[in-house]
């Protein structure tokens, strides 16, 4: 046992890391879904990576497709990355996703996607966005991830199974875990620099342990759900592994709440400031209440656990 | 990133596995709290067992006798204990993962030798004089004298908190060498043996109605100089290198046994009508304890891979001891009114519950409240300057 990433999972995370802050600073993150970094994200293979390398893929497991989406969801990239991800075998562009099990029928992203891959319980089943009749909802919550309501769902190609279904589900709610870990600790980092440096009553409001201690359990969340969204990767990866899906609920619902809570935390810690737009924060926090609501949200997982016990 | 046990880990879980099927069915009941001789004996006799059968000091080196377990192998020690149900180290806590710890790492050959081999095998047990009333959190604030006194330092104070000091052969003490050095500078760490003339040892009953612990009066106490361990005034370094040995696998029992809790407390729900929001609070702590679980592995990994637990100690401390909480509040739920009672009662499992509920009080205080884990987790992992 060594729970560990390996160095080479290691590198693999820093050259993400150092692409992301080279590419997506903070003040460039309002501009939106960028074709030309979502061209480079899938050079470097992010959408690939776990194709056989036989097919141009690079052969990779969960345990690195992980660590990679924490550093998507960190440098909050707008677009549909868990779906172009899991659908990177039958669409070489964008793709997007609708669990039609969950009303209304509402996708982020359908403007910059060629794909609609739809989670039907009987097998996934991909279409082309041409089919697709949709609404634009002219207020999204999140200004970086533009919505749609679907009207009318096309047919598409039927992928797989019921089988793939289930497994892209655990694959899809893993995935979108590790963005929520990755934007929960973007925010503790946001929220521990600023404490760092602002200034009240002559002192770094963060000596001050009320506010101290709110950014200790940033970290707290951090790490709990980090761990528990390891532990589901590394699930994955075995594929008969019993506990993959009492490891996969745990890790989106730890991985949720530490988005959340610690989004809150974020603007808290920001006072006043952090109402503003001007101060990114908000963009962090929106974008982990859309993921909170796809694949499961934090009650439905808990309320699946319970039965698990 | 790899959770899988190798195959020699695997031959040393079923080894071990086997060996506790054996020898804890036998085993009598446990002591009543109160009755620290028969607690002794219990702990100290099955400590005695695990060293006959090489399982003693699992993790300790081999040349002070432990067995030079790898960190691993530690790890599937715990888990084994606690799923088998193995009594726990009792009374030998102190000795086993305190003392004897700081003794190898800072202590003389000749102390090495003459404790190291007795801790291991039961025969000496050791309590801890550390906590004083006005040095609780401010643990550098003791103000315990020892005034050197020829070959002797003379010690005069009160300690706090003394747990085993009822049964215990030696006492960790933590004194004030030096009054005039800044409060960190003048402490040194010495072995007082408790049979000393001048030691009074009062029984701090505590909210479980029993003595968990001892205030000791110290007056006078005569303590060789060659009693000390590290150099004099040095007492505080030697004091974080003892503390630092409970982080890390400190938990691995009480996870281990939160996760069969939730089994449990789930099928007596189920038994009660599965009300729906309990059966959720119970799928959310498992969610909790999974990761708890998947976090001591980390720990236990950058162990293996560094040598030290690194710096999950403290958020596992926090984490664990709040959730441990929830969880037996969410239990006394489920009792209902037979959580009134700590025998168990109308066929419910109340004792343990309630028990656990009432002891589980001192988690987020003992060993570093959680204020202070939240303060080490601010200023020494997130860098944020200390209050003042």
């Amino acid at each position: 046992m060594d729970f560990l990433p390996t160095d080479d999972q290691q590198a693999l995370q820093a050259a993400i890391r150092g692409l992301l802050e080279r590419r997506l600073p903070l003040d460039r993150l309002d501009a939106g879904f960028d074709p030309g970094l979502w061209r480079e994200l899938a050079t470097t293979g992010v959408f690939q990576l776990r194709q056989p390398a036989d097919s141009g893929g690079l052969g990779l497991g969960m345990a690195e497709a992980v660590l990679v989406f924490e550093e998507l969801g960190r440098a909050c990239v707008p677009g549909p990355l868990v779906a172009s991800h899991l659908a990177a075998g039958h669409s070489p562009g964008p793709v997007t996703l609708l669990d039609p099990a969950s009303r209304p029928w509402i996708v982020s992203h359908l403007e910059c996607s060629v794909g609609l891959l739809i989670l039907d319980d009987a097998g996934p089943r991909l279409a082309s966005v041409a089919t697709v009749r949709a609404a634009a909802l002219p207020a999204p919550l999140d200004p970086l991830s533009p919505v749609h309501e679907i009207v009318d769902l096309p047919l598409g190609d039927l992928l797989g199974g019921a089988e793939l279904s289930e497994r892209w589900r655990r694959e899809a709610a893993t995935l979108t875990a590790a963005l929520q870990v990755g934007l929960a600790s973007r925010m503790t980092d946001l929220a521990v620099g600023y404490a760092g440096q602002r200034q009240q009553f002559g002192r770094v409001i963060g000596s001050f342990q009320a506010v101290k201690h709110i950014c200790a359990d940033m970290l707290v969340r951090v790490e709990l759900a980090r761990a528990a969204l390891h532990a589901a990767a590394v699930a994955l990866d075995e594929p008969d592994h019993p506990g993959q899906r009492r490891a996969v609920a745990g890790a989106k619902l730890l991985a949720d709440e530490a988005a959340n809570c610690n989004g809150r935390a974020c603007v808290q810690v920001h006072g006043g400031m952090g109402f503003t737009w001007e101060v990114p924060v908000h963009f962090f926090l929106k974008r982990a209440w859309l993921h909170a609501t796809e694949h499961g949200d934090a009650a439905e997982h808990a309320a699946a656990l319970g039965d698990l016990l | 990133m790899d959770l899988r046990y190798t195959p020699a880990e695997e031959r040393f879980r079923s080894e071990l596995g086997d060996w506790l099927s054996a020898a804890v069915p036998g085993l009598p009941a446990k002591p009543a709290a109160d009755d620290w001789a028969g607690r002794r004996a219990y702990d100290t006799a099955w400590q005695r067992r695990l060293f006959d059968a090489g399982y003693a000091g699992i993790d300790w080196p081999r040349e002070y006798g432990g067995r030079g377990a790898s960190p691993t192998e530690h790890l599937i020690f715990l888990e084994e204990c606690a799923r088998a149900g193995a009594p726990y180290v009792g009374v030998n806590f102190v000795g086993l993962l305190h003392a004897g710890p700081t003794l190898m790492a800072a202590a003389s050959d000749r102390q090495r030798r003459a404790h190291l081999p007795r801790i291991l095998r039961g025969d000496e047990v050791w309590c801890q004089g550390f906590s004083e009333p006005e040095a609780g959190s401010d643990l550098a604030a003791v103000t315990t004298r020892a005034v050197r006194d020829g070959a002797d330092y003379v010690v005069t104070g009160q300690k706090m908190w003394t747990s085993f000091a009822i049964v215990a052969d030696f006492c960790e003490l933590l004194v004030r060498t030096d009054p005039t050095a800044a409060k960190h500078r003048g402490l040194s760490w010495l072995i007082l043996p408790m049979d000393t003339p001048g030691i009074e040892i009062r029984p701090l009953r505590t909210v479980l109605g029993s003595s968990e612990f001892s205030q000791l009066f110290l007056d006078g106490v005569r303590i060789p100089v060659a009693n000390l361990v590290g150099a004099e005034n040095d007492g505080w370094q030697v004091t974080m290198l003892t503390l630092s040995f409970e982080r890390g696998t400190a938990w691995v029992d009480q996870i281990v046994d939160s996760i069969e809790m939730l089994r449990e407390l789930a099928a007596l729900n189920r038994a009660a009508g599965n009300a729906p929001d309990i059966r959720s609070e119970l799928g959310h702590l498992a969610a909790e304890f999974d990761a708890l679980w998947a976090l001591t592995k980390r720990s236990v990994s950058e162990a293996a891979r560094t040598g030290i637990p690194g710096g999950s100690a403290s958020v596992l401390k926090l984490r664990y001891t709040e959730a441990r909480q929830r969880l037996m509040d969410l239990a006394a739920r489920i009792l209902g009114p037979a959580s009134l009672s700590r025998d168990d009662v109308g066929g419910l499992p109340s004792r343990r519950f309630v028990e656990e509920r009432i002891n589980s009080l001192s988690y987020t205080i003992a060993a570093g409240s959680s204020q202070i884990q939240r303060n080490i987790i601010g200023e020494r992992i997130l860098g944020l300057p200390r209050e003042r």
